[in-house]
């Protein structure tokens, strides 16, 4: 049995980290809130981008169009967007992400495409460098530092486009946590280039698509929307990975507190009890000795 | 009271201003265009510029822009602004300043994205100096 100091040790040990989970907890909840709020204000931008392209995208249609919708006709060349915390102690937050990106990578490899990685989060590239490192051409970090602003968005964008148009990849997808509730996020993968269309809706689509006026022309206004468009979609993304990494982090941190407090409990108790049969045998050392006289 | 039109300013992080104005114009790329209620609908693309709003007769905000989109409808008009910045909050020495950085900059950067971004910074630095001096 361990002795007395061994276990005070031991639970003032497991009290401070609890402080520490705890905390962490609060400071998390205080971050999600944040993230929440800028996700919220983020989303009128990207609605109203999305109804102009889609009755751009629908005249345009099929018919060809900028490159950026219509893609290069091949996909031979993929880039992955792997967009991750830069720091750990959040559930399987970045390791799903990470797991997702990793089978889609093998399974367009077994297809015989060719693979490049762009990550996003300092936890994506520790996590892929081991395994995937040759194909990591791009690293950022730092992104989410306090709150994801969209010039982060737009310097990422800036740099697919950049590397689309000097025809280094064909596709581009983007890997990021959806944020559903603090308990529950879920892994997406999202094409951003060529960008999917969205469908106009049903009661506006046809009679609004006639009634625009176009100044330049579709073609022009597609061109100047949608490197725009890339850089929402980005921002978008971003937003709901940093609420999905607090809420993560907030869920992680709130269980460990929990735990904590369970083993404090269970070391108490073994504390307790040791005490008394240490007072117990003195006791009985005592008695004894004083009958033995 | 007049007809008015909704007219919403929206920027990637936030929507900015969303009010009934009696008129707004908006600097297009072809042109600046004034937009009234009824106006027929129309997409277009806009340069950097200043976007005028009027309220009984005269103008009541001034605001910035750095280029974007706007979509107008019989009822509303929207624009999607990159970045939007209150003429009146900004002053004129603070932008050359802004600028003279922004220049400096340039010159040590040889990353062909990254200078590409700064250029871009650039102009619309610049034409933000040149509508706060023609407002001045």
């Amino acid at each position: 049995m361990a002795n007395l100091k061994d276990l005070k040790i031991r639970i003032k040990s497991v009290k401070s980290t609890q402080k520490i989970t705890s905390a962490m907890k609060m400071v998390a909840a205080a971050k999600l809130r944040r993230a929440q709020e800028a996700a919220e204000a983020a989303r009128p931008y990207a609605q109203r981008m999305e109804r102009m392209i889609a009755s751009l995208g629908a005249k345009v249609g099929s018919s060809g169009g900028p490159r950026l919708i219509a893609g290069t006709g091949k996909d031979d060349v993929h880039m992955i967007v792997v967009a991750t915390a830069d720091r750990g102690l959040c559930g399987g937050f970045n390791s799903s992400i990470v797991r997702a990106a990793r089978r889609r990578i093998i399974e367009l490899e077994r297809e015989g495409k060719t693979v490049k990685i762009m990550t996003v989060g300092r936890k994506a590239r520790d996590q892929l460098r081991r395994t995937h490192g040759a194909k990591i051409v791009k690293s950022m970090e730092n992104v989410a530092r306090t709150v994801v602003g969209f010039e982060t968005a737009d310097n990422i964008a800036r740099e697919l486009i950049h590397a689309f148009d000097a025809g280094e990849f064909d596709v581009c997808t983007i890997f990021f946590n959806r944020f559903k509730s603090a308990m529950s996020q879920i892994v997406t993968a999202q094409q951003l280039i060529p960008a999917s269309v969205p469908e106009a809706e049903e009661e506006q689509g046809d009679e609004l698509k006639a009634l625009y006026e176009y100044e330049p022309d579709e073609e022009g206004i597609l061109a100047a929307l949608l490197p725009r468009n890339v850089a929402t979609q980005i921002y978008a993304a971003l937003l709901e990975n940093a609420a999905s990494e607090h809420g993560a982090r907030m869920t992680a941190m709130d269980s460990a507190t929990r735990n904590a407090g369970d083993m404090i409990d269970r070391l108490t108790m073994t504390y307790n009890r040791t005490r008394q049969a240490v007072i117990t045998k003195e006791l009985i050392e005592i008695i004894s000795g004083a009958e033995a006289l | 009271m007049a007809e008015t039109t909704q007219f919403e300013l929206v920027s990637p992080e936030r929507l900015v201003l969303s009010r009934d104005v009696e008129m707004v114009v908006v600097p297009g790329s072809e042109g600046y265009f004034g937009v009234l209620p009824r106006h027929a609908p129309m997409i277009s693309t806009l340069s950097a510029g200043v976007i005028d709003i009027y309220q009984g007769g005269s103008v009541v905000e001034r605001i910035f822009v750095a280029g974007g989109f706007a979509e107008v409808t019989e009822t509303r008009c929207t624009v999607l602004a990159e970045e939007a910045r209150p003429l009146g909050e900004v002053t004129l020495a603070d932008v050359e300043k802004e600028l003279a950085g922004d220049r400096d900059v340039l010159k040590d950067t040889k990353d062909e994205v990254e200078r590409e971004k700064l250029q871009d910074r650039i102009r619309m630095l610049e034409a933000l100096a040149d509508a706060k001096r023609k407002a001045a």
